[in-house]
């Protein structure tokens, strides 16, 4: 029963891979602006905020669509960074990257801004009396401390990009092995007459991918919270 | 006010902690001027006297609106001339009255922060003499949330310590304990106060404890200077409070 076709195969490792690179990648940029949505109050910072959350709101097809036309291989973004980087998005599985990333970015951010919030600033002015200052009060009291928020941010990053349909296949299109994640591998198959088996196959191999994810974090963001309150 | 402050300050000119400054709270002004020859000072008076706002300006959390503050000869604060040295670089040690100790760091990590943040080579002796001194050899290995108030207390004083601050102050160090907790740990601020030598700045707004812990007294109400004296100015301000 769990024997999956080679393409389906190639489906799910490529999901993965988009995935943990698109969380990877968004959580440096993620942790800096929840950290200034949560800490400084500076002009424009509502504009920010509004647009960190926007693909949150936006029909996933709109932001696909945006991304196709800024960072396309003849957009302005996208060729800049052709000519000048070397990075091509159309069409390659990095492109199905930054779609994940961009559409589970509110998420991050939210989840980690709440946990910064929520910090006993009077904990990092004791830190400034013992010398630390801006960054290493940040790097060894902010950080540690909003650890758990940074793993439920990643999570639900992660899990966010594993789900991700629209964004990406107006964005990057649905071409096996490039950029056929397994929601695209999903609905491909049950355009077809008979696919219904397969289909079912990737259903289920998601939803172990899911679970096992969301106990891992679990047990990550409960071991980090012990670690903060004794034990 | 400020002028009249400056007017006082050669007079202060050897002094190892002279403060003058001058806050605006909302309805609440602060303006006290005072020095400190050394040993341990008492900042003493009623609670909303503006005690800890006075030394979280000393410690460089709170900034004075006009003021002047030199430590040992440093300037660490002249609003007239745009200096404020930050917090980080004044080297001055904070016991804050809850403690404050990072709960995600053991209690040897607490300790020995303030040497890993200034990058010291870590001293052993050093660190086992402030060990000792506060009884907490058997906390190190645990974190600060498996600790009583008492064992909590101790352990800030011990890693206010252990940064080498050339001034120490305890912002009602007793207050969040309990009577039988604060008999056994003022034994333990009346070693620190006689052994570690550093000059302290002791906050409080009891006079027995003042009492047993302190030698001279700077007495604040309604965030101004009152009385400056030795620990015989206790009994006129509880003459005052009688009368």
């Amino acid at each position: 029963m769990f024997e999956l076709s080679p393409q389906d195969w190639t489906a799910v490792q490529l999901s993965l891979r988009v995935a943990a690179v698109s969380t990877l990648v968004a959580l440096p940029l993620g942790i800096t602006i929840a950290t200034l949505l949560a800490r400084k109050s500076f002009w424009g910072k509502s504009i920010i905020d509004a647009a960190v959350h926007l693909p949150l709101v936006l029909p996933p097809v709109a932001t696909g669509y945006l991304l196709l036309i800024s960072f396309g291989r003849k957009a302005p973004i996208g060729a800049f960074l052709a000519d000048h980087f070397g990075i091509v998005f159309s069409f390659r599985w990095t492109g199905a990257a930054l779609a994940c990333g961009v559409m589970a970015f509110p998420l991050m951010v939210r989840a980690i801004r709440l946990s910064v919030e929520s910090i006993d600033r009077r904990l990092e002015d004791a830190a400034a009396t013992l010398g630390a200052n801006r960054m290493w009060t940040f790097v060894t009291v902010t950080l540690p401390l909003a650890l758990p928020g940074i793993i439920a941010g990643m999570m639900l990053a992660f899990a966010r990009a594993l789900g991700e349909f629209g964004a990406t296949i107006t964005f990057v299109s649905n071409i096996p092995g490039e950029t056929q994640t397994i929601s695209a591998a999903i609905y491909t198959l049950l355009q077809v007459p008979g696919g219904d088996t397969a289909a079912l196959k990737l259903v289920a191999v998601s939803i172990i991918i899911s679970f096992a994810a969301l106990v891992a974090s679990e047990w990550l963001s409960r071991r980090a919270t012990a670690r903060l309150h004794g034990a | 006010m400020a002028l009249e402050a400056r007017n006082c300050a050669p007079a202060w000119g050897i002094a190892m902690l002279v403060v003058q400054v001058e806050k605006q709270l909302g309805e609440f002004a602060i303006n006290a001027s005072f020095a400190s020859e050394g040993g341990t000072t008492a900042l003493f008076g009623p609670s909303g006297a503006g005690k800890t706002s006075v030394i979280n300006m000393i410690a460089g959390l709170m900034k004075p609106d006009r003021g002047r503050i030199v430590l040992d000869g440093e300037v660490l604060l002249e609003t007239a001339a745009y200096i404020d040295v930050p917090v980080f670089r004044r080297r001055i040690g904070y016991v804050f009255q809850e403690g404050r100790l990072f709960p995600h760091l053991t209690v040897k990590h607490n300790l020995d922060y303030g040497r890993w943040i200034a990058g010291h080579v870590a001293n052993p002796a050093a660190f086992n003499h402030v060990v000792e001194l506060l009884n907490i050899g058997h906390l190190l290995d645990r974190r600060p949330g498996k600790l009583s108030g008492g064992e909590r207390q101790r352990v800030a004083v011990g890693r206010a310590l252990l940064m080498r601050p050339r001034l120490l102050l305890l912002d009602e160090p007793l207050a969040s304990l309990d009577a039988t907790r604060k008999r056994g740990i003022l034994p333990y601020l009346e070693r620190l106060r006689d052994e570690a030598r550093v000059p302290i700045i002791y906050v409080s707004h009891n006079a027995a404890e003042v009492r047993r812990i302190a030698s001279s007294v700077v007495q604040l109400v309604d965030g101004r200077v009152a009385a400056t004296g030795g620990i015989d100015l206790l009994d006129a301000a509880q003459a005052d409070m009688l009368a």
